[in-house]
């Protein structure tokens, strides 16, 4: 039985109301608890934060696509080398780290939950493979569906049902856990040589459109009682004027809404919130999609940040990456056709003094600060498109103060800055809000009943980071907020110390989730039946092949949904 | 004049590492510290000393350094790297790297020199007497900056990928090159006095590579424009006659690739879409 205190720390815990009290923490045996016994070891966290352990929602680190990109990268980590220490491995980085470092890193800053959000299902046992080489974090993927052609088949011919039990045969056999839906159609239709632009345009050999994908997962979703929405990345991502596209996709679902959940995850809008109609005059679309989900209660976002600097484009859009690769002119390699979907990498440098990247850099930020509820957008830089997560502590301060986005403010290209809102903008987060972007919301919103809040029971994913909050100004000494960010004094995960004052002091090895949604038996073995001819017609692998067994998880948690049907 | 003297102790039979084997980063120290320095000596962290015996000649500290290497250096890597200053005389081979990232002062080789010689190198000059491996000044592998300036000089023949990436400065090998001259190079000149095994300036978008002697073939992607009969190096004039082509044209480009006529009668044919 090892007990741990957390003593006197400033405790910020949005979920149980708790804004920043004085307070202890107890935690037996991995859960926090109501009291220990005086054998307890204890940390005294006076004049620090404490936190839930950082649950990120949407960040690549692990499957073919990120490996493609280490491969594609040489040069990338040539520049950032980690040595091993006694109880590290060596590693490096910058915008792809390998999958240890990645785990070291995240520890770092106090993220303890991380999930990968774009797998090719047919590659998804590599996914796993790597997921399981990532130390100390739990972690989870999300399958692609937006382009699968048995979906799209199921929806055209209106077989809601057997489609859901598609879904729910292939998330257990990829040990997947939410429905990712990425360029509905579009990945697809480009496979074809065209590009789908609106929701109503028709996927070519398909007859269908996005808006029925869309709007098919989105039931089935429900359907199938999933812990997390459908998370999408939308039609005619990175094209000038794409704002419309993406207020069409969250409102082509809302009559879907109900049950007092959110019912689709827009992932990193600032990609897909331009206005304008060419690279000339781009502008932030940012207001009107704020002010959407403002009013809107079954939809939740998040930016998907743009730093300043060198990083990694990847994404299961091949359309978008080979724009993004025509634009720039720089390498790029396109994955996962073969498979179910589609992927591209491209290495892309984000300047300030251009017009284009500085209006993005606009967005993400005028979009965290505009839309109210802080429940409903989460922190990300959908890593590493628009910046690896190791930023996270710096987009943070530009949150938390306006200095510190002045500062940025004052040295992007001039006539970016003429056009957006962010310099009229004053508000500042509080860090219960940030408490709130980087865990409470993103573990709510994906389900996560033991993650993201400190109640007893709750699984001991603690953040502890030297802020003596009393003394420290976020909004003038933002800083020393970055600084104690990027380190954490304490990580703890299932009450084990991993990290004392930035330095990794234990490897656990993390859980994976997966969630297993219940149909009834006899629609799964008729629906089963049915495919295994599709198997046998379309894969070059056998059905009996193709599922991910549990046992070749190293540390699986399976999550049960309850379907209807 | 001060003078740094490495001799290699004992045969290595693994890659060493020092990424301080350069006048800028002795300057001002003492012999101590110089011995003490890191040494990576294939997966084990050891000191100079352990590879090299130090001893210094002549001069107060705050003269220029000279650093001379003498041994057989093959193995050891990255001597040179980010080099600023000074000269460094290899009296033997020298490894990986050589020279690489340096930015001023001069590099001399007595023998031959691993791949990456002057990779990504920003000034200076390095003369290898013997021969040189792949990659004579370009850039690291997946990036896009190869050499930026600065001359290097090999006497003997050079592998692959000579100036792959290469922005600016000059290459000139004085034996035969292996394929690939001038990968992706937009601006600077190669020139390799012998042959050179094909596929020169493949992707180039600018700059020049002069061959002096045998090609086997001409990328399909290179237009012919002329016949020239000299073309200038610096300030030597090189008697030709050459065929001038331009290409890359996958790229778009506008480098010019210069080959000799007399050593190419097999390229005669081109002469009939001569204007």
């Amino acid at each position: 039985m090892t007990e741990l205190l957390i003593r006197n720390g400033t405790v910020f815990d949005p979920l149980n109301r708790i804004r920043g009290e004085k307070m202890d923490l107890a935690v037996r045996d991995g859960r926090i608890a109501e009291s220990v016994s005086s054998k307890a070891k204890i940390i005294d966290a006076s004049g620090m934060v404490v936190m839930p352990g950082g649950v990120d929602i949407h960040s690549h680190i692990a499957g073919s696509k990120v490996n493609s990109g280490r491969i594609l990268r040489p040069e990338d980590h040539e520049k950032d080398v980690e040595e091993r220490t006694s109880i590290t491995r060596a590693g490096v980085g910058y915008s792809i780290p390998s999958t240890f470092t990645t785990g070291y890193r995240y520890s770092r800053m106090g993220y303890t939950t991380v999930f990968e959000p774009a797998t090719p299902p047919l590659k998804t046992r590599h996914t796993h493979e790597e997921l399981d080489q990532i130390p100390i974090i739990d972690k989870a993927c999300f399958p692609l569906f937006g382009n699968n052609w048995f979906v799209m088949e199921y929806l055209k011919e209106g077989k809601l049902e057997e489609c859901a039990a598609y879904i729910a045969w292939m998330l257990n056999a990829t040990k997947g856990y939410a429905i990712k839906i990425v360029d509905p159609g579009g990945v697809e239709a480009w496979g074809w040589g065209r590009y789908l632009k609106r929701l109503d345009e028709e996927v070519p050999h398909f007859a269908i459109t996005p808006r029925e994908i869309l709007r098919g997962l989105c039931k089935i979703n429900k359907m199938l009682g999933m812990p997390h929405a459908i998370h999408v990345h939308t039609n005619n991502l990175g094209n000038p004027g794409n704002y419309l596209t993406t207020i069409e996709t969250m409102d082509c679902v809302a009559d879907l809404a109900g049950g007092g959940k959110p019912v689709i995850h827009i992932t990193h809008v600032q990609f897909c919130g331009f206005t304008g109609n060419s690279w000339l005059n781009v502008g932030s679309g940012a207001p009107e999609i704020a002010e959407y989900v403002n009013k809107h209660d079954h939809v939740t976002v998040d930016p998907g940040q743009v730093v300043f600097g060198d990083t990694t484009t990847m994404t299961a859009d091949g359309p978008f990456q080979f724009l993004l690769h025509k634009l720039s002119g720089n390498k790029w390699v396109n994955v996962d056709v073969e498979g179910e979907t589609g992927a591209g990498i491209v290495p892309f440098r984000y300047r300030r003094s251009n017009y284009v990247n500085a209006v993005q850099w606009g967005i993400g930020l005028e979009l965290m600060l505009l839309v109210k509820d802080p429940w409903k957008i989460y922190l990300t830089t959908d890593h590493p498109n628009a910046g690896p997560f190791t930023s996270y502590p710096k987009v943070i301060t530009w949150l938390m103060s306006k200095d510190a986005r002045g500062r940025v403010l004052a040295r992007i290209n001039k006539n970016a800055r003429r056009r957006l809102d962010l310099p009229g903008i004053d508000r500042e987060y509080t860090f219960e809000e940030i408490a709130i972007v980087t865990r409470a919301g993103t573990s709510k919103s994906l389900g996560l009943k033991k993650k993201g809040h400190l109640g007893v029971g709750a699984d001991a994913d603690i953040a502890v980071y030297s802020i003596d909050v009393s003394n420290i100004d976020p909004s003038r000494d933002y800083e020393l907020v970055r600084k104690a960010l990027a380190n954490a004094a304490y990580t703890i995960k299932n009450g084990e110390i991993v990290v004392r004052e930035g330095e990794i002091v234990a490897t656990p090895t993390g859980t994976t989730y997966w969630v297993d949604p219940k149909v009834s038996n006899d629609l799964m073995q008729q629906t089963t039946a049915s495919l295994s001819a599709k198997f046998e017609e379309y894969y070059t692998v056998r059905m009996a092949n193709y599922p991910v067994e549990e046992n070749y998880l190293e540390s699986p948690t399976r999550i049960e949904a309850v379907a209807e049907v | 004049m001060r003078e740094i003297i490495l001799t290699v102790k004992r045969t290595l039979n693994v890659p060493v590492e020092c990424l301080e084997i350069s006048p800028n980063s002795f300057a001002g120290k003492g012999l101590e510290q110089i011995r003490a320095m890191e040494v990576w000596e294939g997966n084990r962290r050891s000191r100079l000393e352990d590879v090299f015996e130090v001893k210094e000649e002549g001069g107060n500290p705050s003269d220029e350094l000279t650093v001379r290497i003498v041994g057989d250096a093959s193995r050891i890597r990255k001597i040179g790297c980010s080099m600023t200053e000074g000269s460094i005389a290899i009296e033997g081979n020298a490894g990986m790297y050589l020279g690489e990232q340096m930015s001023a002062g001069s590099i001399t080789v007595s023998g031959d020199v691993g791949a990456w010689l002057g990779s990504r190198m920003k000034g200076g000059a390095i003369e290898v007497k013997g021969t040189a491996g792949d990659f004579v000044g370009s850039s690291y592998r997946g990036s896009t900056k190869g050499m930026k300036a600065g001359t290097i000089i090999v006497h003997g023949n050079a592998g692959t990928e000579v100036g792959c990436w290469m922005r600016n400065g000059t290459i000139r090998i004085k034996g035969s090159s292996g394929m690939f001259p001038g990968m992706h190079m937009n601006n600077g000149t190669i020139y390799i006095e012998k042959d050179c095994a094909g596929r020169a300036g493949a992707q180039m978008t600018g700059g020049r590579v002069i061959v002096g002697g045998y090609v086997p073939a001409i990328l399909p992607s290179f237009n012919i424009e002329e016949v020239r009969e000299r073309v200038k190096v610096g300030e030597e004039k090189i008697p030709g006659p050459f065929y001038v082509f331009t290409g890359d044209l996958n790229e778009n480009g506008n480098g010019k690739l210069f080959i000799n006529v007399a050593k190419n009668p097999h390229l005669k044919w081109c002469e009939e879409y001569l204007g």
